[in-house]
């Protein structure tokens, strides 16, 4: 089966800023694509491309095997958008908003469903200037589902959402994607992108760094595990250092800290017996993705 | 229902409540209807009740101040959504990222645009029917004696200042922009169709500039009607050129984010 979007050496510069330098992907049908990286990575400037918002310097880009710019009328059709900064008239109802769009469309989803799911019903005649951050977000989210869309993209899925609307987005969305849409996400939770995709891309500096499946991803940037305790008895570091599956042993007051990979804990705990050494306040953290991300690109996820 | 003619049913539905949606919208915006309908309408009640303006213009070929000031001021509503709704609108929807975010879909932001001046234009229909009205019933101002000669100059001069309000916010580089020079242009405009001078009695270089400039070509149209014939042929291409030229530089120049 050909590849619902397909992405060849996209290079992209703004005047004299590389956005994208080179950036090759492929979307299969079906899947919930994730797209991570830094702020400034190129994220939104790849997925603009691919939506026929921006024209790329070099590369080509198939979506549904159309050419975003060339076949533009039919590509709208199939194709849900949420932009990253995208704006309604102001004084436009959010009721007014969803009707509107569901007209533009040969297939357009019940749109009164979408109100409710998203939690904007109460909202049906405030007007778009009135709503806050996050109910303008859901609303941006119903109106890219709204056409029934083969393949939607959305960029920043649930930015300035609150916990429990976040939730629900995840849920609106894995219902989209029972039905067989394509989803490409570009996200800076790490919560969100091991829940909802199959498939990640981690963007840095405009390039790709690396794609596999969240868990993938974690296990490839070996950050493993880290290991926290305090011992019984004054130690030597060389006890652990020396073992195969340990990276590294800092000390922080009388604790011990130790990274390692998936097998560091065993090899840990049974050096400390052979010694007769106990570990108190034994702490494992599994690393995650948000650990693969920074060792990966050097940066902290944006925290927003 | 064959494939073919219901999709053209949903185009023309969309096309048809994008129009409806704007036009709420500028209703909502009151701008057209407060600063173009409302206010001179007040003004030509006003001016109506004056009794020193019933009396004969010189050189206006028998028509009172008072029965100039009604074209002057169906031009005033023209003037003000060219200058004021129209490109505040569309040059907000540009900064706002609303014709950016119609390009996503398959309607496209040309279309925005589009129902953005059937809505202006519905509302300048309504302002000149109604002045024409309020005149004529409450003042006793008969319509202009050639009324298929008014009409064209209407739409001409219709069609010249819409496609100002397009070059304005195809210049504009912003919403505030747009505004600014929106107001700058308004008072030479209206100074041009007679708001404060009849254009008969301006000095003869302001009065020779006057027959040039859009709302002055357009007052020369309608009084060409009031009096009983057909316009003469320098101000309708006057407005047709303004028409034209502002439009097609307006397309050349136009950017949709
Ligand atoms: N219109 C523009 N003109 C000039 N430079 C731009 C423009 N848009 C983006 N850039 C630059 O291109 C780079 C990539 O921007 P892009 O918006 O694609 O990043 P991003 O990965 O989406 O970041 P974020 O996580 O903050 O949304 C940034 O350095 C940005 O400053
Ligand atoms: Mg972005």
């Amino acid at each position: 089966m050909p590849p619902v979007i397909e992405v060849r050496d996209l290079h992209k510069r703004y005047d004299d800023k590389i956005a994208v330098d080179d950036v090759s992907l492929t979307v299969q049908e079906g899947e919930i694509f994730g797209i991570l990286g830094p702020n400034g990575a190129g994220k939104t400037t790849t997925v603009e491309c691919v939506e026929g918002l921006r024209t790329p310097d070099r590369g080509e880009i198939k979506v549904l095997g159309l050419d975003p710019l060339r076949d533009r009328a039919e590509l709208t059709r199939r194709l849900g958008v949420q932009l990253q900064a995208g704006h309604l008239p102001e004084r436009l109802q959010v009721a007014e908003a969803l009707e509107l769009y569901s007209s533009f469309y040969p297939e357009p989803a019940d749109w009164r469903g979408l109100l409710d799911g998203l939690g904007l019903a109460d909202k049906a005649k405030t007007r778009y200037a009135k709503l806050s951050g996050g109910q303008k977000q859901r609303l941006s989210i119903a109106l890219a589902l709204v056409g029934s869309p083969r393949v939607a993209i959305l960029d920043e899925l649930t930015t300035g959402l609150d916990p429990q609307a976040r939730r629900d987005t995840w849920d609106l969305i894995e219902g989209v994607r029972s039905r067989g849409v394509t989803i490409v996400l570009v996200t800076h939770f790490m919560e969100e992108a091991e829940r909802l995709c199959d498939r990640l891309a981690l963007i840095d500096a405009g390039r790709v760094v690396m794609v596999d499946t969240p868990a993938g991803l974690t296990e490839r940037a070996c950050a493993g595990q880290r290991i926290q305790f305090r011992p019984s008895r004054p130690m030597d570091d060389r006890l652990l250092t020396s073992l195969p599956d340990v990276s590294g042993v800092t000390r922080r007051g009388e604790l011990v800290i130790v990274n390692g990979n998936d097998n560091a804990l065993n090899a840990v705990t049974t050096v400390l017996a052979r010694n007769q050494i106990v570990a108190h306040q034994l702490r494992v953290e599994q690393a995650s993705l948000e650990d693969a991300f920074v060792r990966l690109t050097g940066k902290r996820p944006d925290p927003r | 229902m064959p494939m073919s003619a219901s999709k053209t049913a949903e185009r023309g539905s969309a096309t048809w409540r994008l129009i409806k949606a704007e036009s709420t919208l500028c209703v909502r915006d009151k701008v057209g209807p407060l600063w173009g309908i409302g206010f001179p309408l007040i003004l030509l009640v006003i001016l109506g009740s004056v009794s020193d303006l019933r009396t004969p213009v010189e050189g206006g070929g028998g028509l009172t101040y008072f029965d100039l000031y009604v074209p002057v001021l169906v031009l005033f509503n023209l003037a003000i959504l060219a200058t004021a709704s129209l490109p505040t609108t569309l040059a907000g929807y540009r900064e706002n990222g609303v014709l950016r975010r119609m390009r996503t879909t398959p309607v496209g932001p040309a279309r925005v645009l589009a129902a953005q001046l059937v809505a202006n234009f519905a509302i300048a229909v309504v302002a000149m029917v109604l002045f024409l009205g309020v005149a004529g019933f409450g003042f006793g101002v008969g319509l202009p004696e050639h009324l298929p000669g008014f009409a064209l100059a209407w739409l001409l001069a219709a069609a010249a200042l819409l496609a100002i309000g397009l070059l304005i916010t195809a210049l504009a580089p912003g919403r505030g922009p747009a505004t600014a020079i929106g107001t700058v242009l308004f008072f030479p405009m209206m100074f041009f169709a007679g708001l404060w001078v009849p254009i008969s009695q301006m000095p003869p270089l302001l009065r020779d500039i006057a027959h040039y400039t859009p709302l002055g070509a357009g007052m020369g149209a309608f009084q060409d009607a009031y009096q009983g014939h057909f316009p003469s042929v320098v101000p309708l291409l006057t407005l047709a050129a303004y028409a034209v030229v502002c439009a097609s530089v307006a397309i050349r120049w136009f950017r949709w984010e």
